[in-house]
């Protein structure tokens, strides 16, 4: 019976097995990502880059159809130019992060909503926004795979000086250059993981699976590793249970994974052992010292 | 003795406004040099350019060890997110960032050093604090021990003992005292005159242009003290262009300087 309900579905059909592996990988990637755009208070930064990414998208999408290669190099294309654009005028001008992303995303959709206008929509770029991960083929999941792999890769890498730059950037400017382009990897990897989350999820849920995750990890957790650690966790867990849902009761697969993770937010935001609101409605007596 | 530091001649500013003006002057290594002015006088404009985080309008800073990472910097206010979960310990080991970089481990030898560091600032027990929960003393004591990690032999120090109570100013200010005695090159910036007059030898009185430079007891006078007042008090929206970029002759160490921008007639 139990057996049936959480595992038989993914040992007889392989598009569920394919699905589980590509929301798995999804999440080994997209959650530690989203801690850090939560941690430099830029949890609306992923949404933002995914309508910068959509234009690009849809351009390799009308320039060549429902071509995996063409929609991903557009999509990075747009992402990585936009990402670069927001870095350099925030480092060199007046203008904060946001104010300089909102400008370039703004731009990025502008010009890609004006190309589809120009070329005719079509129907199947419904597929684009809305993802389905019940349809991975060969190529998208190595794709997906190799964007997680890559981003842990170059996470481990950029870790020190990207957490020291979230700390203290004054400190990290005075003791080395590598705050920098650190940073610059670290939203090289943020378009990475929308790209390989709007295959899943679709551009709009895609960054469902970065910020639900960080967020719960906040609740849990008082350090960076263990945060990462639980908002992996969780991302999984979420992917999990989201197909299964979807499998037994036939709702969408991408918003079912959303909702368990939405669902695993406000258990958390209740109940969480860091600041959630039960914890400080009845905090205990308070110590001697 | 060669000099740690020498200005040739320097314009610091915003927006082209000058904020430090035709400073000249050397600072000899191992000094322990007080930087005192009103508000708006300079002081951590010209901080910021010691450690290169603004670039001069005119002039020039020539720095003894050209290794910028061998001067060690504590902004007035430090752009710490205290918000963000990092707990005091792994804060200090920040300092250890020359020796580790990026990917370099914190080895047995690090870790005690570390430790003897949170130590010196009276903060053993402290370690696995989250530095959000840290009081402005707490914090203060905590980037003065990743100073003493960096170990720098330049030392750039903004104002450090505002909002700060006397036993950890004092505290603090040992700290201080022990870099002067390893010959290390300290400049702080600070309000409090009487302190100076009391713990530190050198004094450079700023108030956008040098008004005095030399020993304490012949920078700090009342006339000084005035005309370094009265100096701070006009910025103008509608400068013009400043008249001439001659280099005044570079006041010997020791003396008291009034190098500057004398209105050409």
């Amino acid at each position: 019976m139990l057996h049936e309900i959480f595992i038989a579905p993914f040992t007889e059909f392989e598009f569920m097995r394919r699905a589980l592996a590509g929301a798995l990988a999804l999440s080994l990637g997209a959650c530690p990502i989203g801690v850090f755009l939560m941690l430099r208070r830029m949890s609306l930064v992923g949404d933002a880059m995914a309508h910068a990414i959509l234009p690009g998208a849809a351009v390799g999408f009308l320039l060549s159809g429902l071509n995996l290669f063409a929609m991903t190099a557009g999509g990075l294309i747009a992402g990585f130019v936009v990402a670069l654009l927001t870095g350099l005028v925030a480092r060199t001008t007046e203008l904060k992060e946001d104010a300089a992303l909102a400008t370039f995303y703004l731009l990025s959709l502008a010009v890609g909503v004006t190309i589809i206008s120009l070329k005719g929509t079509n129907i199947d770029l419904l597929h684009v926004l809305f993802g389905n991960v019940l349809a991975l083929d060969d190529q998208t999941l190595v794709m997906i795979a190799a964007n997680a792999t890559l981003t842990l890769i170059v996470l481990a890498l950029i870790y020190r000086p990207l957490v020291i730059e979230c700390v203290d950037p004054g400190f990290m400017r005075t003791v080395s250059r590598a705050g920098g382009p650190a940073h610059l990897a670290f939203l090289v990897l943020v378009v990475l993981n929308l790209v390989s989350g709007f295959y899943a999820l679709g551009t709009l849920l895609a960054v469902g699976i970065m910020m639900l995750p960080a967020a719960i990890g906040r609740f849990w957790a008082r350090d960076t590793t263990l945060m990462i650690a639980i908002a992996t966790a969780s991302g999984a867990a979420s992917g999990y249970a989201g197909l299964l849902i979807s499998f037994h009761t036939g709702v969408a697969s991408g918003p079912a994974i959303i909702l368990v993770a939405g669902g695993l937010y406000l258990t958390s935001l209740l109940f969480g052992r860091v600041g959630g609101l039960v914890r400080q409605a009845f905090p205990g007596r308070h110590l001697e010292a | 003795m060669t000099a740690a530091l020498r200005f040739r001649n320097l314009t610091l500013g915003y927006d082209r406004h000058p904020a430090v003006h035709h400073l000249d002057g050397a600072v000899e290594t191992g000094a322990l040099l007080a930087v005192v002015g009103p508000n708006g006088a300079g002081k951590s404009t010209l901080f910021k350019g010691i450690v290169g985080v603004i670039k001069p309008l005119a002039g020039r800073i020539e720095r003894g060890d050209p290794n910028p990472q061998n001067i060690a910097y504590l902004p007035q206010a430090a752009e710490i997110d205290r918000t963000f979960p990092i707990n005091v310990y792994d804060m200090v080991a920040m300092g250890l960032w020359r020796r580790a970089g990026s990917f370099g481990g914190i080895d047995r030898a690090s870790r005690s050093l570390i430790e003897q560091a949170i130590a010196a600032v009276g903060l053993s027990g402290f370690e696995e604090r989250a530095i959000a929960t840290l009081s402005g003393g707490q914090m203060q004591r905590m980037l003065f021990a990743r100073l003493l990690l960096q170990d720098a032999r330049v030392i750039v120090l903004d104002e450090p003992f505002n909002a700060v109570d006397a036993k950890t100013s004092a505290d603090l200010f040992d700290l201080v005292r022990r870099w002067h005695g390893e010959r290390r090159t300290v400049l702080t910036a600070i309000h409090d005159m009487d302190f100076v007059r009391a713990n530190f030898p050198e004094t450079l009185l700023l108030a956008r242009e040098p008004v005095a430079w030399g020993r304490t007891a012949s920078v700090l006078t009342p006339g000084n003290l005035l005309v370094a007042r009265r100096m701070c008090e006009a910025f103008d929206q509608r400068a013009e262009l400043c008249p001439e970029e001659q280099a005044p002759a570079l006041a010997p160490p020791g003396e008291v300087a009034r190098a500057g921008n004398q209105p050409v007639p």
